[in-house]
């Protein structure tokens, strides 16, 4: 919509523009290759490499910003790298931005993964083969428990936050109850417990 | 079912599940076994396991299991389909919300939302981690796996290619 109008605004808001020159135009092609090496630089979370590469690297983004987008993608759904660049491209280039940012972290590793999808299709009943594709499930399970751990790391002193983990993972892996109104009903119930905590202190 | 039926199912239904994934694709997971694994018999629990595992192992967003996921029921249309049906519904909300971000930045609720979600998305990842555990890991030597490298991921900074090639290679030599 009115990008000039959001560019003015951008001007008052201090913190997030401080070391961002006046909102600059990056092709397309940009876009897709940044993002394509986020996307081949990093396995399992590719955060950290996009972080160095739009602040760091390129500059795109100021730390703040970069911080400010990553917070919209985490309360939004979906993988939050493809929502920060669902947000970059749009910002730098328009819808055709959005388009260059997803190919380039999404459809670029994509062929890859097809790539190793191919190799499981075709040899995966060969016995050393399918050994090693059970070794590498037996990791990938242990890498996702971690991830779990490491993001439940800082909620270890609440108990309120406990009780959500619990019950979101009683829910889900015990009762194996449907994602959907499990997600609905525990994020409100969670969002009105944390509300009501807030408004007694 | 004929091959059109099968896309459509497939992309409605990961469209479905673009719209719940809060904190990303390891919390929908669960979903996906349950739609492909239990109700449509697609894919055997040990290859959702493995299918899993092999998405650690390539470099890109941990999303793109849904691709092997889409090639293994459907070929290249049906990892196609996987793909945009994830990550479509998601990102237009995404594109709809940034567009009038200007005006929420940095309110309280905002803070609200994402302090009262991220036990939520926890309790989701750790039970993604229990159901491919599950899927995965039929001897003790492979539940032994699976603990060490959560383990060993927690308390190192080794990068996690090392564990999942050192599991694969034991794997290939029969120990598992």
């Amino acid at each position: 919509m009115c990008r000039s109008g959001r560019a003015a605004r951008r001007q008052d808001d201090r913190p997030l523009t401080e070391s961002l020159p006046s909102p600059r135009r990056i092709t397309p092609l940009e876009l897709f290759i940044g993002f394509a090496g986020i996307a081949l630089s990093g396995f399992g979370g590719v955060m950290p490499f996009a972080r160095r590469m739009m602040v760091e690297r390129r500059q795109w983004l100021t730390a703040a910003e970069f911080t400010d987008l990553v917070s919209l993608g985490q309360i939004l759904p979906g993988p939050n790298i493809v929502n920060v660049s669902i947000c970059v491209g749009w910002r730098f280039a328009g819808a055709a931005g959005i388009f260059a940012a997803l190919a380039g972290l999404v459809f670029v590793p994509f062929w890859i993964v097809i790539g190793f999808g191919i190799i499981h299709a075709t040899y995966g009943e060969v016995p050393r083969v399918q050994g090693a594709f059970m070794g590498i499930a037996a990791a990938g399970a242990g890498l996702v428990i971690a991830t779990g751990l490491k993001m439940a790391r800082p909620m270890i002193g609440s108990i309120q936050a406990l009780i959500f983990i619990v019950l979101g993972f009683g829910a889900i892996a015990i009762m194996r109850w449907p994602l959907m109104p499990v997600v609905l009903v525990l994020a409100t119930l969670s969002i009105l417990v944390t509300a009501w905590i807030r408004g007694r202190r | 079912m004929k091959t059109t039926d099968t896309l459509l199912l497939m992309l409605g239904q990961f469209a479905l599940m673009s719209l719940f994934a809060i904190g990303g694709a390891n919390s929908v997971l669960p979903e996906m076994h349950r739609f492909v694994v239990e109700q449509q018999g697609w894919l055997t629990h040990q290859k959702f396991a493995e299918l899993f595992g092999l998405a650690q192992g390539v470099p890109g967003p941990n999303m793109l299991v849904v691709a092997l996921i889409g090639y293994h029921v459907a070929g290249l249309p049906g990892a196609l389909v996987c793909t945009i049906g994830l990550i479509g519904p998601s990102s237009l909300l995404t594109f709809l919300v940034y567009r009038v971000w200007d005006r929420f930045r940095g309110s309280a609720w905002q803070e609200l939302i994402q302090a009262a979600a991220a036990p939520v998305t926890v309790g989701l990842v750790l039970a993604t981690g229990y159901i491919v555990t599950m899927a995965a890991d039929e001897t003790w030597q492979a539940f032994a796996v699976t603990a060490g490298v959560a383990i060993l991921t927690v308390t190192t900074r080794a990068h996690p290619l090392i564990w999942l090639a050192i599991a694969a290679a034991l794997g290939a030599l029969g120990l598992l």
